[in-house]
């Protein structure tokens, strides 16, 4: 229950600063300065939008559904605010432990496009429409790669709790049970258990795991209808997509559901192949950095080096998404489908095989 | 790069062109650290810069323009002759200049030459200006520049016109009437003159009086030979003062007058009357249905 509360407030003040990080990080990219005048170099810029988005009308079309179009960004709000339940903060605070995480939070991310449809359905808008049935489209599309890349995670760590897999790539792992080689190669002889930091995160552990992050990646960034897979919203051509016609506090809902979106998608790839709460550092003999910059788990130093961790790792990966929204252009629909369907599936389908076969044969 | 066809090809070809992209716009991050040094458009090494942040925070940090740059237009009324050239070639006519007469030489200006004409109105109306410059290469005594400040913007645009005549209200009306006694004085002396002509010469009776009667444009046309004779760049000017019936209309009869406002208005209201009735007509019958 603390961790939800904790999530809610740092939902709200981590949409804030991510609002004015991705205004500067595209000026910075566009060689521009960005927002300056609110505050001391434009750091009270959101708050200051925020405040005029709360006083302003909450305009519903005459033409409209009224009950979809009142209840479509709450439901959409509602559903990637539920992801967070079971995302594991530190080794020992996690909102619900769930068995199956992992299989949850997939129903969850795409659970959000029933609020677009009906977002984009309640608004009786061309724009809105079609909006929402990219949308659709293209999360349904966009399932298949990430299902299959978190698959992959999945068979490697042979658990779907998130709790579960952030321990398997920690130097708190159960030993016996669960050795960790390094580069997953038994053969090499080298046990990285107990070294920890970076080498024993899934990426390193099973080097074939940054390709599938890599998938990953590219799948959420759709699955969050973030550039360059922003068509539901598309601004130069849709007017605003599915929330055209949205005003206000409904539409600062919805801007509040794409960030906590991304974040939800970068919590879970920072999990997933990063490590979640570990530390990045490894320990070296007597320099036994990992165990001085994690702490044991249940104590105090555990949870605040938890959450350093596990947040820095998030933010460098809502950096890269951004990073990539501000240099990629558009794809057409049909590059999407035929970047999902004839790229992203197959390699994901191969690299689940490899990496079953890599489980069972080389470890 | 060629562009490779084959399945593995194209996502060889496109991992690289994706990667080059965030490495490109990366160093467009790592350089935001710092500004791009100094806007000077004349120097050599303008497009020399590459990378930092363009952007000029500009009511506090205001870029350096060229000394000849071409903005705002400025007329130094004491060097003017009000000789109307600049209203002439403006090609947008935006200036706009009401001429006063003088009875005698008002003053010189720096370069010498004589003043001979008030300026009731000089104004610039610079949201028209279209910033060619040609006002300032026609004007004979180079006081019509264009000056380096660009930052007039406001939000009337009535404040967009720039006045640069002196003159106070009841010093136009003073030096109007000032001319129309000189102007009345002359055609006295003209009528005696001709009266004298008239009662010499028998046989010319019937050719003066035609004569007679467009006597206000022989006048003028005397007055300018006149004037002529002090100064040489007047009959340039006269022609273009002409066209200007604000000059003309203290200088012009009554009855010329009277004939020119009735043509136009006798012309103009048949035209514009059946035009406006039918559209009456109609916007009830619009409003009914």
């Amino acid at each position: 229950m603390q961790l939800l509360l904790f999530f809610l407030a740092f939902l709200l003040i981590f949409t804030v600063f991510a609002v004015y990080a991705e205004r500067k990080i595209s000026a910075f990219i566009q060689d521009r300065l960005g927002p300056m005048e609110v505050g001391p170099v434009g750091l009270l810029q959101t708050i200051a939008d925020l405040l005029k988005l709360i006083q302003k009308e909450d305009i519903v079309p005459a033409q409209s559904d009224r009950i979809l179009f009142k209840i479509a960004p709450l439901i959409i709000f509602a559903s990637i605010f539920a992801g967070f339940a079971v995302i594991p903060l530190t080794p020992t605070l996690q909102g619900a432990l769930v068995e199956v995480g992992v299989f949850y939070l997939m129903a969850i991310v795409s659970l959000d496009v029933i609020g677009v449809l009906l977002a984009g359905w309640g608004s009786n808008s061309k724009f809105s429409l079609f909006g929402a049935m990219r949308s659709v489209a293209q999360i349904i599309s966009y399932e298949v790669p990430l299902g299959l890349s978190v698959l992959c995670v999945v068979m490697w760590s042979q658990s779907m709790d998130l709790q579960e897999i952030s321990y398997s790539q920690s130097i708190w792992s159960p030993q016996e049970a669960n050795p960790i080689y390094l580069f997953g190669i038994k053969a090499l002889g080298v046990e990285v258990t107990d070294i920890g930091g970076v080498l024993s995160w899934n990426v390193v552990q099973m080097p074939l795991l940054f390709i599938v992050f890599i998938i990953f990646f590219i799948a959420s960034l759709a699955e969050a209808n973030r550039a360059p897979f922003d068509l539901p919203e598309s601004e130069s051509e849709l007017v605003g997509g599915f929330h055209t016609e949205y005003s206000g506090f409904r539409w600062s809902m919805l801007m509040l559901s794409e960030y906590a979106m991304m974040l939800l998608t970068s919590f879970l790839a920072a999990i997933l192949f990063f490590g979640g709460w570990n530390t990045a550092l490894p320990n070296m003999g007597a320099v036994a950095l990992a165990k001085w910059t994690s702490g044991v788990p249940g104590t105090m130093a555990a949870n605040l080096w938890g959450a350093f961790w596990l947040l820095l790792k998030v933010f460098i990966l809502v950096f890269i998404q951004m990073w990539v929204r501000w240099t990629y252009p558009r794809l057409r629909v049909d590059q999407l489908m035929a970047l999902s369907w004839k790229y992203l599936t197959p390699i994901a389908l191969f690299l689940v095989l490899l990496v079953g076969i890599w489980k069972l044969l080389v470890i | 790069m060629p562009v490779k066809s084959t399945y593995f090809g194209e996502i060889k070809e496109s991992v690289q062109s994706l990667f080059i992209g965030l490495k490109r716009s990366f160093q467009h991050i790592r350089s935001a650290s710092h500004s791009r040094k100094g806007f000077d458009i004349e120097s050599s090494s303008y497009f020399n810069q590459q990378r930092g942040i363009e952007t000029i925070q500009y009511p506090n940090v205001v870029p350096t323009v060229p000394d000849t740059g071409r903005y705002k237009l400025h007329n130094e009324i004491d060097d003017c002759i009000v000789c109307d050239k600049c209203a002439k070639i403006c090609p947008v006519d935006c200036i706009d200049i009401e001429p006063i007469r003088s009875v005698t030489e008002i003053g010189k200006t720096s370069d010498g030459t004589s003043k001979r004409i008030y300026a009731a109105k000089f104004d610039i109306h610079l949201s028209k200006c279209c910033f060619c410059g040609l006002c300032t290469t026609v004007c004979p005594t180079e006081c019509l520049t264009m000056t380096p400040e660009y930052d007039y913007s406001s939000d009337d645009i009535m404040q967009h016109t720039a006045s640069f005549a002196e003159l106070t209200p009841l010093e136009i009306i003073e030096k109007r009437k000032e001319w129309e006694a000189h102007q009345a004085q002359k055609e006295k002396q003209k009528a005696e003159k001709t009266k004298k002509e008239v009662s010499s010469t028998v046989k010319a009776k019937p050719s003066f009086k035609p004569k007679v009667r467009p006597k206000k444009d022989d006048l003028d046309k005397e007055e300018n030979t006149v004037e002529e004779n002090i100064k040489s760049p007047k009959p340039k000017f006269r022609p273009k003062i002409k066209p200007k019936t604000s000059g003309e209309a203290s200088q012009a009869s009554d009855q010329q007058k009277e004939r020119k406002e009735d043509k136009p208005a006798s012309a103009s209201k048949p035209k514009f009357r059946p035009k406006i009735k039918p559209v009456i007509k109609k916007k009830p019958k619009d409003n009914d249905d």
